[in-house]
């Protein structure tokens, strides 16, 4: 809605007017933040006293000019803030389905017989806090958990008693965790790898001496690139939107805040090609006219931190990042690490944008793309970490080269997460077109019955479908494929999605907080052996009400697990609902609902 | 106060002479003139065409977009109606029957997910929630109640942060500052556990004025100042008696009664027996009543059993024991239509309070831990004799299929009268705005 001209004009102002009280504000305190750098300052008080002090609370919001209540409120959104004491140890648990299938009930008694603390929650002594967490990128060497943010994978109950009793007699988390391999295990070959084939440093941005911005941008888009996030917005599209407003400053983002479940392909590409990854940011500087580059790594990959750090500053050394980058006059940009702290809707670009504002990570209204209002209301290009790398081997290549692999409507590669019950889980390229069954057989899969493909928010396919290609045009990947066999418990893994959701939604619009939180009780009728033909039609006709009314992604894609496996494996709901419903019995069990009160017999 | 609305008292002299633009957009087919730039929701409502809306607030801007109640197809693309400015040429589909069905669930999850218990609340009547439920003409969520457990917030000075009421709009996050621009409430935490929560030291410098705006901001009565709030008397409450939209009235139609009389059981569970006094209510229809049906079982003749098969039976009251489940269960076989009325049978109402305590929790608060039990001479209640207590209070719906739902606390006399009439004649009698009540 549009004020009338004069009150908008006012509102302009005043917010100008807060905003220099702000500013004035911030001086008188001795503490010295931006709104932007709210993160950082909560990151950096949690790390030195394991949680963030009511006394830090009040120094920044006095800094920042702002109620405690929104400080409180932003570090309430995030997963990783916490408000008392977290531990000496803080140890995260993974708790996705993968995850379960693995071990990890077995490991989760582990921890609290090794420790003596009771998960979500610290132990007595305060030494050990142990928390569930979703996925946390590891999902090929499940179980895994971060002590302290570092990475400690396929855990058993020996090696937790093992790791639990070195900590106590003194190792560090960082001394002892474990290496995290990156599990390439299949590329196209050839010239047809265009992901993960050999790298020099500067090789795609050299080519930018003899090339145009124009030029640039007019290769990305004939290539037809995508965002590979799992958006599939035409990356030339944006890029062209970001570099036609005409708004200053200009902002590149990568968005490193790989959240769903079952994902893993990000985490590979910054271990092992991390300067792929900034060659292209600096592409997209280059195109749209932007100097500051910003990556947004998420809260689970602190370990992979330093590793970029190192990259950047290498990187300015070698003039691959700063001013009049190789050589070519005018051509500035430069990076900075932006640590985000556990919530997955970050990942969705507007809520990354609050999020970096130093906000709550809430999704905007889609009144605007990034592109015309993004960072501070500036243009700015969100890509994903795949997205840039592809971007820079499409320059390093040559467009025609790329427009060779894959099929036509879907140039290209895309690398796969593969997860679950199979012998090879890791990193796959594939070339775009290639069938489910081709991936299940590289992998090894042990008798797949269930295959999630996209991580929670996508679909799943049964058997049936496994000759369905990877595409544009037919099964839409983000980048994650788990694979469940015939042993595992359908219910058991929507429940778990389910649960994800409920718990990873912003909680701003009503049918993605209240409509997640409603299908978990259903859900609940499923597991108590109590649900009729008609839940299902009301899972089937809620499902469809949050699809179409949500605010965001998450809350639009949150039951598609749920809609997908009724429609595939209607023998399976078949199974677990009452055969011979009545009007007398509907879901309910009075052997069940008296049980509480007979405690009191005796 | 709202900053909008000191900006819009404080503007006169400011308006720029610009005249805007006149466009012409189509909603569910309809052509309509208007100024480029005005609100969608607000354009459509002015021309009868109703879509409803929560969160949307005229004077905040941008406009929240968080209830989603105003979902509608813009354009072909399915989003929220009040975050959209009108442009020429855009086409609105708001009166589908898949948005509408869609606008009303969403209703219905607020009231499911909240613990909104409308008797009880100093807002009832005020209420922009329950308003929009009238509205909608929605009889019961078809979504379980959720009752999880809230707090109630009495630590602000004036305030009182009613957690179990709010819709998360976010309009007071949005609109309520102090003098020195910051901001009093903000979201707190994620998810289904996100609540708004309070700035104690903020709200402390709220003028008077100020904490009061901030109450009448609220939608629900999540936001009460203490000692300002009263109830007021029904009639005189804002959507007591009107319904915004236009509708056309309504001619009563023939009802032509059956020959032979239809026979009824009423029963009241977990209830207050409210329902049946309200029922007494219909006055002079009662005699209307004994001659076009016949009573079976009901406390209104104390016939204790049933002696034949019934054609209607009317519940109130919800199970909280396995007595209500065994009566419940014999009214479905006995009775071809059951009737749930009164918001007891129809979500658990009053007696669903505890829903949110577990039941060993409750019962040893009552009697072993209360304050005039004595230790060790205490004991919860358990006998062969007694029926068992639930382990919490379950809606009719839940345990058996129920036909039909009549709302209120009580229902009105009149809601039910008609109601009853409709059933044994087949006509549909129309149920009045005025009639239509929570509370």
């Amino acid at each position: 809605m549009q004020l009338p001209e004069s009150r908008s004009l006012r509102r302009k102002e005043e917010a100008l007017n807060r905003k220099k009280v702000r500013r004035s504000g911030r001086q008188e305190a001795g503490l010295t933040v931006k709104r932007t750098e709210l993160l950082d300052y909560l990151w950096q008080v949690q790390n030195e006293h394991g949680h963030i002090r009511s006394e830090d609370i009040a120094a920044v919001s006095r800094a920042l000019n702002i109620s405690t209540i929104e400080v409180e409120g932003v570090i309430s959104f995030y997963h990783f803030f916490h408000r008392r004491p977290s531990g000496e140890f803080t140890i995260y648990l993974n708790n996705s389905p993968v995850s379960e299938c693995k071990g990890f009930e077995r490991v989760k008694e582990a921890f609290e017989m090794a420790t003596g603390g009771n998960f979500n929650g610290v132990d007595p002594s305060g030494q050990w806090g142990l928390f569930e967490t979703a996925c946390i990128g590891l999902s090929d060497m499940e179980p895994s958990a971060l002590i302290n943010f570092f990475p400690f994978t396929n855990l058993n109950s020996l090696k937790v008693k093992d790791v639990i009793a070195r900590l106590k007699q003194g190792a560090l988390p960082g001394e002892i965790c474990d290496p995290v391999p990156d599990h390439i295990r299949s590329v196209p070959g050839g010239e047809k790898t265009i992901l993960l084939r050999d790298y020099d440093p500067g090789c795609a941005l050299a080519v930018l001496r003899r090339r145009s911005p124009e030029s640039v941008l007019e290769d990305i888009r004939r290539s037809g690139l995508r965002g590979m996030g799992g958006a599939y917005f035409p990356t030339g599209l944006k890029w062209a939107a970001c570099r036609n407003d005409p708004k200053s400053p200009k902002y590149i983002f990568c968005n490193a805040d790989e959240g769903e479940p079952g994902t893993f392909k990000d985490r590979v590409l910054m271990n092992s090609l991390p300067g792929l990854m900034l060659e292209g940011m600096a592409i997209a500087g280059y195109v749209v006219g932007s100097a500051n580059g910003t990556i947004y790594l998420r809260g689970e990959y602190t370990w992979l931190k330093d590793k970029l750090q190192n990259t950047i500053d290498r990187f300015r050394k070698m003039n691959l990042l700063g001013t009049n980058i190789c050589g070519i006059e005018g051509f500035n940009f430069d990076i900075r690490l932006q640590l985000g702290a556990g919530a997955y809707v970050c990942g969705e670009e507007t809520a990354m944008l609050n999020s970096l504002e130093g906000k709550r990570g809430e999704p905007r209204n889609k009144r605007y793309f990034p592109t015309e209002r993004g960072y501070l209301q500036k243009p700015t290009v969100i890509n994903n970490v795949e997205t840039f790398c592809a971007a820079a081997r499409i320059i390093q290549l040559g467009v025609d080269q790329y427009l060779q692999t894959g099929r036509p409507a879907s140039p290209g590669t895309k690398l796969l997460s593969v997860s679950g019950d199979c012998r090879l889980p890791g990193i796959y390229e594939i070339e775009w077109g290639t069938t489910v069954r081709e991936i299940l057989e590289k992998c090894e899969a042990d008798r797949p019955y269930f295959v999630q493909v996209s991580g929670p928010s996508g679909e799943c396919i049964s058997m049936d479908e496994f000759d369905r290609a990877i595409s544009m045009d037919d099964l839409v990947s983000g980048g994650s494929i788990m694979i469940f066999s015939r042993s595992r418990n359908i219910l058991d893994i929507l429940r778990n999605f389910n649960r994800f959701f409920k718990h990873e939604s912003c909680g701003l619009c009503t049918p993605c907080r209240a409509g997640n939180f409603i299908l978990e009780k259903k859900l609940n009728l499923f597991a108590a052996h109590l649900a009729h033909p008609s839940d299902v039609e009301d899972i089937r006709s809620w499902g469809k009400i949050m699809k179409l009314t949500c605010r965001c992604g998450l809350g639009k894609t949150a039951p598609n697990a749920l809609l997908t496996a009724q429609e595939k494996f209607p023998e399976y709901f078949e199974s677990i609902v009452a055969q011979n419903p009545d009007r007398l019995s509907k879901g309910f069990s009075l052997k069940d609902a008296v049980r509480e009160y007979d405690r009191f017999s005796s | 106060m709202s900053k909008a609305k000191m900006k819009t008292n404080g503007q006169a002299g400011n308006t720029t002479e610009k005249e805007p633009a006149q466009i012409t957009i189509t909603i569910d087919g309809r052509e309509i003139r208007t100024e480029a730039g005005r609100n969608l929701v607000r354009v459509a409502n002015e021309n009868d065409i109703f879509i409803p809306s929560l969160c949307y607030f005229e004077h905040i801007e941008p406009p929240l977009g968080t209830c989603r109640v105003c979902t509608c197809k813009i354009n072909g693309v399915a989003g929220p109606a009040c975050t959209e400015s009108v442009k020429e040429g855009m086409v609105v589909e708001a009166s589908t029957e898949e948005l509408a069905d869609a606008r009303n669930a969403i209703v219905e999850m607020m009231f499911s997910e909240g613990n909104h218990f409308c008797p009880g609340c100093q807002k009832s009547g005020d209420c922009d929630l329950q308003h929009m439920a009238y509205e909608l003409g929605l009889r019961q969520t078809r979504f379980p109640h959720l009752f999880k457990d809230r707090l109630i917030d009495f630590n602000p000075q004036r305030m009182i942060m009613e957690h179990n009421r709010c819709i998360k709009c976010g309009r007071c996050v949005k609109e309520v500052f102090t003098d020195d621009g910051l901001a009093v409430f903000s979201f707190r935490y994620r998810g289904n556990e996100t609540r708004v929560g309070i700035d104690y030291g903020q709200e402390a410098k709220l003028t008077d004025r100020q904490a009061r705006d901030a109450m009448n901001l609220c939608p629900t009565g999540a936001i009460i100042v203490r000692g300002e709030l009263h109830a007021r008397p029904f009639g005189e409450r804002r959507f007591d008696l009107q319904s915004v939209q236009k509708k056309k009235p309504v001619e009563d139609p023939r009802i032509t009664l059956p020959a032979e009389k239809k026979t009824i059981a009423t029963v009241s569970l977990a209830g207050c027996f409210g329902c049946h006094m309200s029922l007494l209510d219909i006055d002079l229809k009662l005699m209307d009543l004994v001659e076009i049906v016949e009573l079976n079982k009901s406390p209104l003749n104390d016939i204790k059993e049933f002696t034949k098969q019934c054609d209607i039976g009317l519940i109130e009251g919800g199970c909280c024991n396995a007595d209500n489940v065994e009566v419940l269960r014999e009214f479905r076989r006995k009775c071809d239509v059951l009737v749930a009325f009164g918001e007891c049978a129809l979500w658990g109402g009053v007696p669903s309070m505890r829903n949110t305590i577990p039941l060993g929790e409750c019962l040893e608060e009552a009697y072993l831990n209360c304050i005039t039990s004595m230790p060790d001479e205490c004991a919860v209640p358990y006998h062969d004799d007694l029926p068992k207590i639930l382990d919490k209070v379950y809606a009719c719906s839940e345990i058996v299929e129920i036909d039909y739902f009549i709302p209120g606390c009580p229902p009105d006399a009149n809601h039910i009268w008609k109601s009853v009439l409709s059933l044994i004649s087949g006509a549909q009698l129309p149920v009045l705005y005025s009639e239509f009540k929570y509370d």
